[in-house]
């Protein structure tokens, strides 16, 4: 297996180029040899015309190129300035020189337009400000290349506008930038040029001109793709979740919400409106402070997730990583958790029963794994999306919530994911999912739900009318009150 | 870790190696083939061994094998040199002569011996053989092998319940003083309320039972602050390791206690099963059973999940406390079975037991590739860990290194063998 089969990538200053691929394309792969985190088996490196080797990750750094990863660097228990300078403080002797760091640090974040205080604990800021105090230490270091992998990834509406803004900025600067990501309207947006690689290969280069949507995800997933949501057609039944007057603190006040057979519902909102958070008081994952839960008619208490499952609640989380997936677990074994009840006799599990019946999985759904057996770290996000789906086919369960169901997975999957929620759906199963993209919200559900501050503000049924403009005046409050 | 404890028993044998004397039965056939080879006519014999078990089986052996070949086996002797002086007297009395003296090995060298054949030259005409002595390692001797597995027994128990906790990504402090609390309150509950030396063995067994649910209780209690109260398992079973020590020394005044049956000794000294310590045949037991429990049940499967990621395992609909209240529970009471095993031992209970076993028993899981970041381990991986350590103490006691100076070598070994475990995984690389 070849991560990356000779791959050209060349960078201009001033320029953004945008990184393209699927989830498993070789894009991390390549962004790791840029930061010497990685050592290519061949090929050459040159920055300004010099042939550079990396050994390790402050050799790239030395040399000039800063890599911004969606998990920050970051001390959670140092200040901004400590953040910044880490390595590399001024001192006499072993004696930070504090006054300078703190000014270098309040220049720095003027350059940037941060509104950052530099005695301000990294754990205390916003994931937008984290990726400022990223953006901070780079400069500080003379970065004039600036690898970003996903950074809008985490930010809401307003801060991914500041981003724009601040890359627009540091490429007027000189300053060369690699943009990696899966959304494309921001490639649109952002990018003089792109790379779209597939397979660890490049597989083509598109000029600002030719940066068009389709042509990009024909070039990813390797086919042409009339549609970036699949067709449907349905006819909600009866309701099957009920929630009334849920409540937990400040992040859920109130929420009522119907699910009904073969029903998508929508769940939107900015982030941090409380969509979450209501998700886990319908899966037991938190307990509710007040509210009934109701399924098919019968009140169901869930004082844990277990009470939620055996009722046929579940829930696809956001973070397949933390939260989804027990990576240090076999993907067969990940997928029998939920499952042992039925893979065994007397508390004595049988595992071929288990391996046969993720195999099945395995051809239905075309999660690409190397076995039953392979680690479930090893897997692309969407194969671990798939995973995760798989895990809760098994247990047939009859509400599914789909919480960002396709955050970080890549075009060609995404397409599948909605596929197996339109057949659930079809099959007379309950969906709500929650979901920041707005166009995934009209393009798949049939009645939408607004969140803001944790309150339901707003209520419509996905037709003609309902524009990503009038979702997001309710989910900032603009037109207030309709 | 396989390799290490293989490179170990290896390395020891080829640096005990030394000549043996056989004794008892085997000694006896390597002697009889001796004389078959040495003598064409039969003839009359004297047996002469050591008194205790193997020189009488040695004697009676050779009684036999002699006796159906034909030889006249004119005495047996066992007993020290006046017995063998005794009966030569006696063997030579008047005419009569011997042919043979077959005999252990020490007899064939006494000065006493000489000094006779010297005197009576019909003595010094009679032949005297020995077995042939043979190279052998001690450290590779069954009577070692067995000393080696009965030492590590308590630990080895001890360390299935750690390795549980370990995979969970805690740690279980407390069991070095729960060896000490279960071993007092067990020969304590036997002296009080079973009629001490007296006890039937039903009693004893309802005592010893009952201290190891009593620290499985102990266990229960660390187990609650870490599951319900998210007290981190260094503090929770801290707490224990102290509560345990100071409650054995409560109820023992500081003293032993030692007013027990003999027949107390049966699992720490017996050996029922073909010389196996009944110890290290418990110790096997619990290790096959521990295996199954963790790759074949729905208990072991969510002991694993837990550990690897205890949110993702509870949003699965794992019993994530629960399994947290057991498994502390489990090493609670396999500390208490292995304070019942050393009690055993002694024959008797004492609060002093078990201090810095939680250590050792530590260092055996580590050593033995469970992560303590939780969530990767396997049971017989600490088995082979414990057997490590084991085998390090005692090829250090058979080479005669100060046990101050074992210390020190028994850290660095650990620390080499991990560091080795590691660059294995890692593909023999310095840093990943």
């Amino acid at each position: 297996m070849h991560a990356l089969k000779g791959v050209d990538f060349d960078l201009n200053g001033g320029e953004c180029v945008a990184l393209l691929g699927e989830n498993g394309a070789g894009k991390s792969t390549l962004i790791k040899v840029l930061g010497g985190a990685h050592q290519p088996d061949g090929g050459s490196l040159e920055i300004d015309g010099q042939p550079m080797v990396f050994e390790k990750p402050t050799d790239s750094l030395d040399a000039g190129i800063a890599i911004i990863y969606q998990e920050f660097n970051l001390v959670p228990g140092l200040s901004v300035a400590e953040n910044v300078f880490l390595g590399m403080e001024p001192n006499d002797f072993g004696w930070v020189r504090m006054s300078e760091q703190k000014r270098r640090v309040e220049d720095t974040c003027k350059r940037i337009g941060a509104n950052l205080s530099p005695s301000a604990l990294c754990e205390d800021l916003t994931v937008a400000e984290r990726q400022l105090v990223e953006i901070a230490k780079a400069l500080v270091r003379d970065a004039r290349v600036l690898v970003m992998d996903e950074p809008s990834a985490a930010l809401t509406k307003k801060e991914v506008e500041q981003l724009y803004l601040l890359v627009d900025d540091l490429k007027s600067k000189g300053i060369g930038i690699v943009y990696v990501s899966h959304r494309l309207e921001e490639v649109e947006r952002l990018a003089d040029r792109a790379v779209v690689m597939r397979d660890g290969e490049r597989v083509g280069e598109l000029g600002r001109e030719e940066l068009d949507r389709r042509r990009i995800i024909e070039l990813m997933v390797g086919r042409s793709m009339d549609q970036e949501f699949p067709a449907h057609r349905r006819q909600p039944g009866e309701v099957r979740l009920r929630a009334h007057g849920l409540s937990r603190g400040d992040k859920v006040r109130k929420v009522s919400l119907e699910v009904r057979a073969g029903e998508i519902v929508a769940l939107t909102g900015l982030v941090g409106a409380g969509r979450t958070e209501t998700a886990r008081l319908l899966f037991g994952a938190d307990e509710r402070e007040s509210g009934e839960i109701e399924l098919d008619g019968n009140s169901l208490s869930l004082r844990t997730p277990r009470d939620a499952i055996e009722a046929g609640v579940c829930l696809l989380t956001e973070d397949r990583k933390d939260q989804g997936l027990v990576l240090g677990l076999s993907v067969r074994e990940n997928f029998g958790l939920p499952n042992l009840e039925s893979f065994s006799r007397r508390g004595w599990i049988d595992e071929r029963r288990e391996g046969q019946s993720f195999s099945g999985y395995v051809d239905k759904i075309m999660i690409k794994v190397s076995g039953p057996n392979q680690s479930a770290g090893q897997l692309s996000g969407g194969n671990q999306q798939k995973v995760v789906l798989a895990k809760w086919l098994e247990r047939n369960a009859e509400i599914l919530i789909f919480d960002e169901p396709t955050r970080g997975i890549d075009v060609g999957a995404k397409y599948e994911i909605y596929q197996w929620m339109n057949q659930l759906a079809d099959q007379g199963k309950g969906i709500l999912m929650i979901s920041s993209e707005l166009p995934e919200v009209l393009g798949m559900s049939d009645r939408i739900l607004v969140m803001k501050e944790g309150e339901l503000v707003g209520e419509v049924s996905n037709g003609n009318e309902v524009t990503q403009e009038s979702l997001m005046a309710m989910a900032i409050g603009a037109n207030s009150g309709n | 870790m396989l390799g290490v404890l293989v490179g170990l028993c290896v390395f020891f044998s080829f640096i005990t190696f030394e000549e043996q004397q056989p004794v008892g039965k085997s000694g006896a056939e390597r002697l009889v083939e001796t004389i078959e080879a040495e003598f064409s006519d039969l003839g009359s014999v004297i047996l002469v061994g050591r008194n205790g078990d193997e020189g009488r089986a040695f004697t009676e052996s050779l009684n036999q094998r002699l006796g159906k070949d034909g030889w006249e086996v004119r005495a047996m002797v066992n007993g020290g040199p006046p017995d063998l002086a005794k009966a030569l007297r006696e063997a030579f009395e008047g005419n009569s002569t011997v042919s043979l003296m077959a005999c252990e090995q020490a007899f064939s060298q006494l000065p006493l011996l000489e000094t006779m054949r010297k005197a009576n030259p019909a003595i010094a005409e009679m032949r005297v053989l020995y077995p042939k002595p043979y190279g052998w390692p001690n450290f590779l001797k069954t009577s070692n092998l067995l000393n080696v597995a009965n030492q590590i027994a308590v630990i080895a128990i001890i360390a299935i319940g750690m390795t549980l906790v370990i995979v969970t990504a805690g740690i279980d402090l407390s069991v070095g003083s729960l060896i000490a609390f279960s071993a007092v309150l067990a020969t304590w509950m036997i002296r009080e309320w079973m009629g001490g030396p007296e006890a039937t063995a039903l009693g004893m067994f309802v005592g010893c039972l009952l201290a190891i649910l009593v620290c499985g209780g102990l266990g229960l209690f660390s187990g609650s602050m870490v599951a319900f109260f998210g007290v981190p398992p260094f503090v929770a079973s801290l707490g224990m390791m102290m509560v345990a020590s100071g409650l054995a020394y409560m109820l023992s005044g500081g003293l032993s206690i030692y007013q027990l049956p003999e027949s107390f000794d049966w699992l720490g000294r017996g050996d029922d099963l073909a010389g196996i310590p009944n110890a290290v045949v418990l110790m096997i037991l619990l290790y096959f059973l521990a295996h199954l429990l963790m790759s074949r049940t729905i208990a072991g499967r969510y002991v694993y999940a837990v550990g690897g990621n205890s949110e993702a395992a509870r949003l699965s609909g794992v019993p994530v406390k629960r399994i947290l209240l057991w498994v502390y529970a489990g090493s609670g009471a396999l500390a208490g079975l292995g304070g019942i095993v050393m009690a055993s031992q002694f024959r008797s209970g004492d609060p002093k037991y078990g201090l810095m076993y939680e250590l050792y028993v530590i260092a055996a899981v580590v050593v033995g590739g469970t992560s303590l970041s939780g969530g990767r381990g396997k049971v017989f991986g600490t088995l082979i860990g414990a057997f490590i350590i084991a085998v390090i103490q005692n090829g250090m006691n058979l080479t005669g290194v100060q046990s101050y100076t074992q210390k020190v070598v028994l850290g660095l070994v650990l620390l080499a063998a991990v560091l080795l475990d590691m660059l294995k995984k890692r593909g023999w690389k310095l840093s990943s």
